[in-house]
């Protein structure tokens, strides 16, 4: 994993929380780096730790209901073992977040304009009227047509798209380090995500930030990142960069997410692949490798699968995977059966 | 480039989204205005019917009522004089149409030995008293009205700052202790909870009036203060609990909202995330209780007021039951109508300006 002097630098991190039915590990010993003007792709199923992850970096959770353990480093500071009153400072200023259904995300109480407004002034000491100005200065950026009028309207008032576009507008408005967008675009028809997703891309190159998108949707993850992380269970299962993951993903759950993904240049009478089960439970992690009862090639692994956890290991140019098969088989296996699948040859 | 061509293919969305605003708060406020006034024609037409309706479909004849008000001594003659002059023998549209109009331009009563004139807004006139029931109601609305809106403020700033730490503290110490004193309160009666309050502070200690006497604010502020402290705090205990437990469940829902997280991720201290976005919210549904409540206690708090013998409209209402004096008890009655109708239609304005959303509704 790439560590030292990045931006943003995760070191095992773990998040767990305690329940009434036992320890519920949802994020387990994630490490990632992040630089500014990079974007890194978080990918996984529901439940895999994805924003459980992103909500830690924030410093979100609850201190009494989660226990966080590991290192935060963003830009020379270490958030976990912080003061919770230092990491509020940096949040909204230094990292924000965008959220993944913008209705329910606003406050339907405060127009779009008082609450970029508030986000704006909490870091910033300026009068209300020069925050208003870059309120609607802020909604323009996004492309929301007239803001000066739009400014004064309730987020209900708003479309889906407007919606997203006003909470972009509102987590940029202190000009954050790090931007997190979490399934930014999910509760979006696909027009409009296309248009969000342009729009993060123009505002990222803009602001130089360092962006983490947390998806399900790997399509999503193509027009974007740079970098892609594979989560399963609350841990790393692949790490490399974008064009390594779509081209020579070497993890069985890669392969997974990449043939159950719709794609438009695939032959039409090509199906989809599902993954086999479900999700695995995060308070019973299956034992040896968590994805072993779904992975059709644990019985290559002589057994190794169901007994010992696999390392994250580097497979050549920082390409981490955590699988027990052999690289060179790995290799074999997306050459000659996946690869060919997926291009519905 | 594609971000500019995005924002291009927009505008045409625009105007859809325009909020008619101004007009549509107005026509909100029409549309309830009309709503109240039919709903108070319908209440005053179904409590004119218990009063007068009633009693004739169980036996009870013209003249068993009109008995009422001429005394037993009376011979039949003199009843049926009372029935005639009463208009007992009238259909009951006719009736309630006379006793409607006199709300709005008075009537004249004849008591058999004069002719006494009720001016308008007449509701009612006592036969018993031989009075009309408006100015009664006006004399002892100050009571109710300084009992209810005093003991509101008491239980409305405890019950909502109990609720919220409630909620903020859940399962605490604070948390446990406050809902089992709550659910006490809830649960007891307000005659017992007054008269224990009543034993230990009047009687026992001598901190506060005995009870059974009003002095006008206007007269003496501190004394109207020290003579309502022990109702205030008997009412609001009851009402207190109950705005506790539906704070500190309203608080829990919004606490756990998708904006709260969004407040946080801003980096909005807690404080404001408390009260700006969660209680802001949470506030909605205790507006609606606590008007209906303030109508419904000012139409007489009748038994905060037997229990102290403050002479409000409940008392007034329990005095005309006892004494079968009807006109007093459909007086009081007609105006917690109002009470509650107008606090209705307060709460529904109340909506509008808390909760954008309604507006377009």
């Amino acid at each position: 994993m790439p560590g030292g002097h990045s931006f943003l630098d995760v070191r095992d991190l773990r998040i767990h929380f305690p329940t009434d039915d036992g320890l519920v590990k949802s994020v387990d010993g994630l490490s990632f780096a992040l630089d500014r003007g990079r974007t890194l792709g978080i990918v996984g199923e529901s439940g895999s730790g994805k924003s459980v992850t992103s909500l830690g970096v924030l410093g979100l959770h609850n201190r009494r209901n989660a226990e966080v353990s590991g290192e935060i480093w963003l830009d020379g500071s270490e958030l976990v073992g912080a003061q919770p009153e230092a990491v509020r400072k940096m949040r909204g200023r230094k990292m924000a977040m965008i959220f993944q259904d913008p209705l329910s995300a606003m406050h339907p109480y405060y127009t779009v304009g008082v609450q970029i407004i508030e986000a704006y002034r909490v870091h910033n000491d300026v009068s209300k009227a020069v925050a208003r100005k870059h309120a609607i200065d802020m909604l323009g950026r996004v492309g929301i047509p007239q803001p000066a009028r739009r400014v004064d309207d309730y987020p209900h008032q708003f479309s889906g798209g407007m919606r997203q576009r006003a909470m972009i507008a509102m987590a940029l408005s202190c000009d954050p380090e790090l931007l997190i967008a979490d399934e930014p675009t999910t509760a979006l028809d696909v027009t409009v995500q296309a248009q969000i997703l342009d729009l993060m891309r123009t505002l990222q190159q803009e602001f130089n930030s360092a962006l983490i998108i947390i998806t399900h949707d790997l399509g999503v993850v193509a027009e974007l990142a740079d970098d892609v992380l594979v989560m399963y269970a609350g841990k790393c299962v692949e790490y490399g960069t974008a064009t390594t993951i779509f081209e020579h993903a070497e993890h069985p759950y890669t392969w997974g997410l990449l043939g159950s993904m719709p794609r438009l240049d695939r032959a039409v009478t090509s199906r989809l692949l599902p993954i086999a089960g479900a999700p695995p439970s995060l308070i019973n992690v299956p034992s040896g490798c968590a994805f072993h009862p779904r992975c059709v090639y644990e019985p290559r692994t002589g057994g190794l699968g169901s007994t010992v956890v696999p390392e994250l290991a580097d497979a050549g140019g920082g390409h981490l995977v955590r699988c027990h098969l052999p690289t060179a088989e790995r290799r074999r296996i997306w050459a000659q059966d996946i690869k060919p699948e997926m291009e519905g040859a | 480039m594609k971000a500019s061509a995005a924002g291009a293919c927009r505008p045409a969305r625009v105007r859809q989204g325009r909020r008619p605003q101004p007009v549509s708060v107005v026509s909100y406020i029409i549309r309830r205005l009309i709503g109240a006034v039919l709903t108070l024609l319908v209440v005053s037409m179904i409590t004119f019917g218990i009063f007068y309706l009633v009693p004739r479909w169980v036996g009870a004849s013209a003249a068993d009522l009109a008995s009422r008000y001429v005394g037993r001594t009376a011979n039949a003659e003199q009843v049926a004089a009372a029935v005639k002059a009463l208009g007992l023998d009238k259909p009951f549209y006719v009736q309630f149409w006379t006793w409607l109009k006199a709300i709005f331009v008075g009537a004249d009563f004849n008591t058999g030995t004069s002719i006494e004139h009720c001016p308008a807004p007449c509701l009612g006139y006592s036969f018993i008293g031989r009075n009309p029931v408006w100015p009664d109601l006006l004399d002892r609305l100050p009571v109710t009205g300084s009992l209810a809106l005093g003991a509101a403020i008491i239980w409305l700033v405890s019950g909502v700052a109990i609720g919220v730490l409630s909620a903020l503290r859940r399962g605490s110490f604070f948390d446990r202790t406050a809902m089992g004193v709550a659910l006490a309160g809830v649960s007891l009666p307000i005659f017992w909870t007054g008269i224990v309050c009543l034993v230990i502070f009047s009687y026992g200690l001598g901190w506060t009036a005995p009870g059974g006497t009003y002095t006008p604010i206007e007269q003496n502020p501190a004394l109207w203060a020290y003579h309502l402290i022990l109702p205030w705090i008997t009412l609001a205990l009851l009402f207190s609990a109950a705005y506790a437990r539906l704070t500190r469940a309203g608080m829990l829902e919004t606490m756990g909202e998708d904006y709260i997280r969004t407040a946080r991720a801003k980096g909005l201290e807690e404080r404001t995330v408390v009260t700006r976005h969660g209680l802001r919210a949470a506030l909605t549904p205790i507006v609606t209780i606590f008007g209906l409540d303030l109508g419904l206690l000012l139409g007489g708090a009748v038994l905060t007021e037997s229990t102290f013998s403050l002479p409000g409209l409940g008392k007034y209402a329990i005095d005309g039951i006892i004494a079968s004096d009807m006109p007093k008890v459909m007086g009081v009655t007609l105006l917690a109508a109002f009470f509650v109708v107008v606090a209705n239609l307060i709460v529904d304005v109340l909506y509008a300006v808390i909760d954008p959303r309604v507006r377009l509704g």
